[in-house]
């Protein structure tokens, strides 16, 4: 092996890595605050990503009426739970989030979609519909549900994943497509050269990471989220709306998802159901990092992406084989690090 | 003067059965009230109910608004507020972050008082601001639990069982505080198996047993009451007093 | 014989079915897609409804079973029949192998795993050479008995569902067994369990390699069904949809599998053969739907539609009490001697750098009552977890009956007659008191698993019933014997806990906080009680905070403070113990 090829997958597998790493940052995010495993958050990669593709040839996509219809039956639920105490203020927020909000945002998408729209207003489109669509999503579908066990939430979670990779063929079609790079700059160093999107992706991986970790350390929403994950009555007890707790953590994975998916799209080309294999091997990252710890997702993230560039190298055919039985042997090391003794205290 | 909290003919049911049955109660301002009875009499569920954890019939008034309508939160941004039984801190966070958090529905210049006000009356947590909640000692958790409902300068603070599994000599300095509150201008409404100690230093005292109150009065009536001190108070062996 | 007759009408029901005249072949095709899924589903009910381990991965094990019969009749010409014990065998040996890995994970860590090695295999299955890659193996030969060959799906329709009507009666069978409440008491944690000798590790493998063994019959039957194999039914969605099936149903009731394999594989084919017609040939509708569907479903039933069926039904089983009469040999016991029951020499446990333990020494003799007292977090329940074997100790001696027992696991001291309660209740909510008391007499009985899938554990199973039922009485509870666990009060709940551990027959009675939650007349019957087993021959070591009951009761007392010895002896020495009142008492005592 020389050190071009190295150093090339090298290159290869941390730029995966780092992809792998934000959809694992999402999916922790969203299991400490709502105890849901998000197997959708690749729907959230693929609809951010082909969204912003379609927005690119200036068509609008499916996906901007999708969030308002999902609006609309945010509307309704919420005016249902609410339906004994309907205060004007209460039926206001309703309104402004579950109807002006996602309206806003497939009104604005017809009226800058063209050919000519730059990328940066492509990509904000692209970011609120998706937005829209997982704050709904947890309005819909696990909000009424959020006190029952992991197991029913993770049954819902895969039922949402398939009714949004369906939507998502209708939406974009069988066929695959590619968006335009974020920026054409590109720097060799050595053998080695660093295009402006794979600098994109460090950067943004990066900035996410220390952006969440700010949050959740210092500011009183964030220490408010991590509350509610770790004990549920507890912050409703101070007055946290573990609801609003929900929603602002879907909206943070969304978001994350579609700008992974961004950022993929202009180096592989996607299809309406790649998002559940990129999103699978966020989790390991996850699983890994034992859906509590951001920098080892982090870390795990990378790790996975190196091993699967090095494996489709050698083993191209076993590639999918060595990248999901590699964490058997973390469960296990993990597992026996964790305490005998869960609660038994004096 | 309308009291702080009214409670007026409420049911509560476990499905099909009954936990509790046609109960009213009432807490005036600045007024210590005590629920006791045996484990299973309705007490914890009844203030569960109160805080709105769980459904309940009838009427409800609270600072002089029906809170039939309101959920938890609202509740608490109301100015009521409950440290359950099992206290549910947030156990892999440290003191200060539970504390702030206690402060989450009220301004942040307001809550830096509330700071002052809660490690004057614990200053066991001030000493242990970094350490996490779970790590605390029982007593030291309660206090927290206590602290952190405080934070939100409560008008009535609902107390379930605040000595359950606690050292005798926590038991004496929790209940102190307890009576300190309503000089600080707190009403509390406590439920207590410890009976002796809550007629100690309760105003007024309700007797529960299977889902309704069968007695009621001033806590000192209470106390010489035959039927209680022979079912919930014991007849005192020699130095072996509960507290 | 009230839990047979549905069995035998649902058995009837299912024979009649294909005897129907003019019933569309098509229908029967389905009910065979319920039958394979039911069985996959049945499985999933013991392993995590019942059992708490969610497994994403069955559908693998029905690969295994599958690919057996595929490979040995295809390519070497094995009779299918010989290869049904082997493609169980393939599938168990799978389970074991991987279930000696995943069952160690702990919490969400092991439906993750299954995750991850249930797409490992799919992507295995489809890459192997001998198995056919993608393309899978077809020309399997159709199940024959003689020259009758079962090529049409009413034929192999009697073998899917005599499968499924027999593994539904063994696993009720099982459930309903010494074996099948250890198992039952898994989803609540390992503790409770292994402090009365259950191995819990063990009982898991158990269920896992059971699980994976009905898959592997599933994955048989539908090899010789379909006549083909490929790897796509035995992949991650598939494995996901099983648990679907599962859940949907009622993920702790062997009837919500067969309900839920119904639900699901009609709620699919109505979903593919009409959608289309309604709105105009639009592919990948039905998931769409599916998925929506399935959420709704979720919401408006979170445990499962068989529970909630079961809810609107009249139909309650009528529980036969125990005969009494029974009785299982009781624990030899030395004659009274002085020497130590428990004895503890500079006992030590540190966490971390936290010594919570701190050298402490103190005995129980015979027929003695000894309390341990202390503030909170003075290392008290933790002295308990080091004597039950729950914690490994820092450093020092524990002996029971003059054995070592510092590094014994607790299912060894509970044999040395060693039984406990728990500072927070540690109950199975939804089985009776008396199942809950039963689990303490564990060890008492012998039969195994396969005993109880047969009903040759009768005899056996009567004596422990029998026992738990007299416990129960002992303590005062025999009111409550048919009530669940978790509908108790509290201190009830204590109680149950005390009748288990004398279902141990135990030599020792390690109780942590007895009294909390009782009133005055409740604490002074269970005072009378504790005296009464006293004098019986028994040993009690209590932790407990209500300073009257325990001055009353104890015969001797040991102080403990930030993990440290302070003081030991007699109640009165204890009361005026300056230091005892400085660190514990307070002035008020």
């Amino acid at each position: 092996m020389n050190t071009t090829i190295l150093l090339f997958l090298l290159q290869d597998g941390i730029t995966n890595g780092a992809i792998y790493a934000l959809l694992g940052l999402a999916l922790v995010l969203v299991f400490a605050v709502t105890r849901v495993i998000l197997i959708p958050q690749g729907e959230f990669v693929t609809y951010g990503a082909l969204s912003y593709a379609m927005l690119a040839t200036g068509q609008v996509p499916g996906t901007a009426k999708l969030a308002v219809a999902m609006g609309l039956v945010a509307f309704g639920l919420d005016l249902f739970s609410a339906r004994k105490s309907l205060h004007s203020r209460l039926v206001a927020r309703a309104v402004a989030v579950d109807i002006v909000f996602p309206l806003a945002v497939c009104l604005l998408t017809y009226a800058l979609a063209g050919p000519k729209t730059p990328i940066a207003v492509n990509i904000a489109l692209a970011l609120l519909i998706v937005a829209a669509i997982g704050l709904f999503l947890y309005r819909i579908a696990f909000q009424p549900i959020a006190h029952t066990s992991v197991l029913v939430l993770l049954i819902a979670s895969v039922g949402c994943h398939l009714a949004l990779q369906g939507l998502g063929l209708v939406f974009f079609g069988a066929e695959g497509l590619r968006g335009p790079a974020l920026s054409s700059v590109a720097l060799t160093a050595g053998s080695l050269r660093f295009t402006g999107q794979s600098l994109a992706v460090y950067g943004l991986a990066i900035a996410f990471i220390v952006a969440l970790w700010l949050f959740f350390g210092y500011s009183l929403t964030g220490k408010a989220l991590r509350a509610t994950a770790v004990n549920r009555l507890g912050a409703r007890l101070v007055g946290i709306r573990t609801t609003l707790s929900g929603q602002i953590a879907f909206l943070l994975a969304s978001l994350i998802g579609a700008i992974s998916g961004i950022l993929i799209v202009p180096i592989t080309t996607l299809y309406y159901d790649t998002g559940f294999l990129i999103g699978l091997k966020g989790f390991i990252a996850a699983i890994i990092g034992g859906l509590v710890s951001y920098p080892l997702t982090a870390v795990a993230a990378i790790l996975v992406g190196v091993v699967e560039a090095f494996s489709s190298f050698y083993a191209s055919n076993f590639k999918e084989v060595i990248v999901f039985t590699l964490i058997l042997p973390v469960l296990v090391l993990r597992s026996l690090a964790a305490p005998a003794v869960e609660e038994e205290k004096d | 003067m309308s009291a702080l909290l009214s409670v007026a003919e409420v049911h509560i049911a476990y499905g099909k059965v009954e936990a509790v049955r046609g109960v009213s109660l009432e807490v005036g301002t600045n007024e210590i009230v005590t629920i006791i009875g045996a484990n299973g009499a309705g007490k914890t569920t009844l203030l569960n109910a109160v805080m709105g954890i769980l459904p309940l019939q009838g009427r409800t008034v609270f600072a002089s608004e029906d809170m039939a309508t309101l959920d938890i939160e609202d509740r608490v941004a109301a100015g009521l507020s409950l440290v359950p039984e099992h206290r549910e801190l947030f156990a892999t966070m440290n003191v200060e972050d539970n504390l702030q958090l206690g402060a989450f529905r009220i301004p942040k210049a307001t809550a830096a008082n509330s700071f002052e006000r809660v490690y004057s009356l614990f200053p066991r947590l001030k000493e242990r601001r970094k350490q996490l909640a779970g790590t605390l000692s029982g007593g030291e958790q309660q206090m927290l639990a206590m602290g952190r409902a405080l934070m939100g300068a409560p008008k009535l603070l609902m107390l379930d069982e605040p000595s359950l599994g606690l050292a005798p000599i926590i038991v004496a300095d929790i209940f102190r505080t307890i009576g300190e509150l309503r000089a600080a201008g707190v009403s509390v409404l406590l439920v207590e198996q410890n009976a002796q100690a809550a007629l100690q230093i309760a105003d007024r005292a309700y007797v529960m047993e299977l889902g309704e109150f069968v007695l009621s009065g001033a806590a000192r009536d209470i106390a010489s009451n035959q039927r209680v001190a022979a079912s919930y108070l014991g007849f005192q062996h020699e130095g072996g007093s509960a507290v | 014989m009230t839990q047979r007759l549905p069995l035998i009408v649902f058995a009837l029901v299912m024979a009649l079915i294909p005897l129907v005249p003019g019933i569309p072949p098509f229908w029967i095709v389905l009910l065979d897609n319920i039958g394979l899924a039911a069985l996959v589903a049945m499985g999933l009910v013991l392993l995590t409804g019942v059992g708490g381990l969610t497994s994403f991965g069955q559908a693998a094990f029905c690969g295994f079973g599958a690919y057996t019969t595929a490979v040995l009749t295809t390519a070497y010409g094995v009779s299918p029949w010989l290869t049904l014990p082997l493609s169980l065998l393939v599938s168990g040996i799978a389970a074991v192998l991987l279930g000696i890995v995943t069952v160690r994970l702990s919490g969400h860590y092991l439906p993750l795993g299954t995750i991850a090695w249930g797409i490992g295999l799919f992507y295995l299955f489809s890459k192997l050479e001998f198995l056919g890659r993608n393309d899978g193996i077809s020309g399997i030969p159709p199940l024959a008995i003689g020259s009758y060959k079962m090529l049409s799906p009413g034929a192999i329709y009697c073998a899917i569902w005599i499968a499924v009507l027999i593994s539904a009666l063994l696993t009720m069978n099982l459930l309903d067994s010494r074996t099948g409440r250890a198992i039952r008491a898994l989803r609540r944690g390992h503790i409770a369990a292994e402090a009365f000798g259950v191995h819990t590790p063990r009982a898991k493998l158990l269920v896992f390699i059971y699980a994976a063994v009905l898959a592997g019959l599933s994955g048989w039957l539908y090899a010789h069904f379909q006549r083909a194999a490929n790897p796509t039914p035995f992949g991650p969605q598939a494995g996901i949809e099983y648990l679907f099936i599962a859940v949907v149903g009622g993920a702790g009731y062997v009837w919500g599998a067969v309900l839920g394999a119904g639900i699901v594989v009609i709620l699919k084919e109505v979903l593919q053969s009409y959608l289309p017609y309604i709105f105009g040939g639009q592919s990948q509708l039905e998931t769409i739907v599916f998925g929506i569907l399935l959420v709704m479903l979720l919401q408006l039933a979170p445990s499962g539609v068989w529970p909630w069926l079961m809810a609107w039904l009249p139909l309650k089983a009528a529980r036969k009490r125990p005969d009494t009469s029974l009785t299982l040999p009781a624990r030899e016991r030395a004659p009274t001697t002085s020497a130590a029951l428990l004895q503890l020499d500079r006992a030590r446990k540190q966490f971390g750098g936290v010594t919570a333990v701190n050298d402490v020494s103190f005995d129980v003799k015979a027929r003695e009552i000894v309390a341990l007292i202390g503030p909170n977090g003075a290392g008290k329940s933790t002295t308990f977890n080091l004597i039950t074997g729950v914690l490994t100790a820092t450093g020092g001696k524990i002996a029971v009956l003059g054995k070592d027992v510092e590094d014994a696991p607790p299912q060894e001291v509970v044999k040395l007659g060693v039984a406990r309660t728990f500072q927070h209740v540690k109950l199975v909510p939804d089985m009776t008191v008396l199942e809950n008391v039963a689990i303490g007499a564990h060890l008492r009985g012998h039969s195994g698993a396969v005993a109880s899938m047969f009903r040759l554990d009768r005899a056996d199973e009567a004596k422990l019933l029998a026992e738990a039922a007299r416990q129960i009485e002992r303590v005062g509870l025999t009111d409550q014997i048919d009530q669940l666990a978790g509908s108790l009060s509290l201190g009830q709940q204590r109680i149950v806990e005390i009748a288990r551990a004398l279902c141990v027959d135990p030599m020792l009675l390690l109780l942590d906080e007895p009294a909390a939650g009782l009133r005055h007349m409740e604490k002074q019957r269970l005072a009378a009680l504790l005296r009464q087993l006293r004098d019986g021959g028994m040993s009690v070591l209590l932790v407990e905070h209500d300073m009257g009951f325990v001055m009353d009761l104890a015969d001797r007392i040991v102080v403990l403070d930030f993990g440290t010895k302070i003081a030991e002896g007699t109640p009165d020495a204890i009361k005026k113990n300056p230091e005892v009142i400085k660190a514990y008492l307070g002035a008020a005592a």
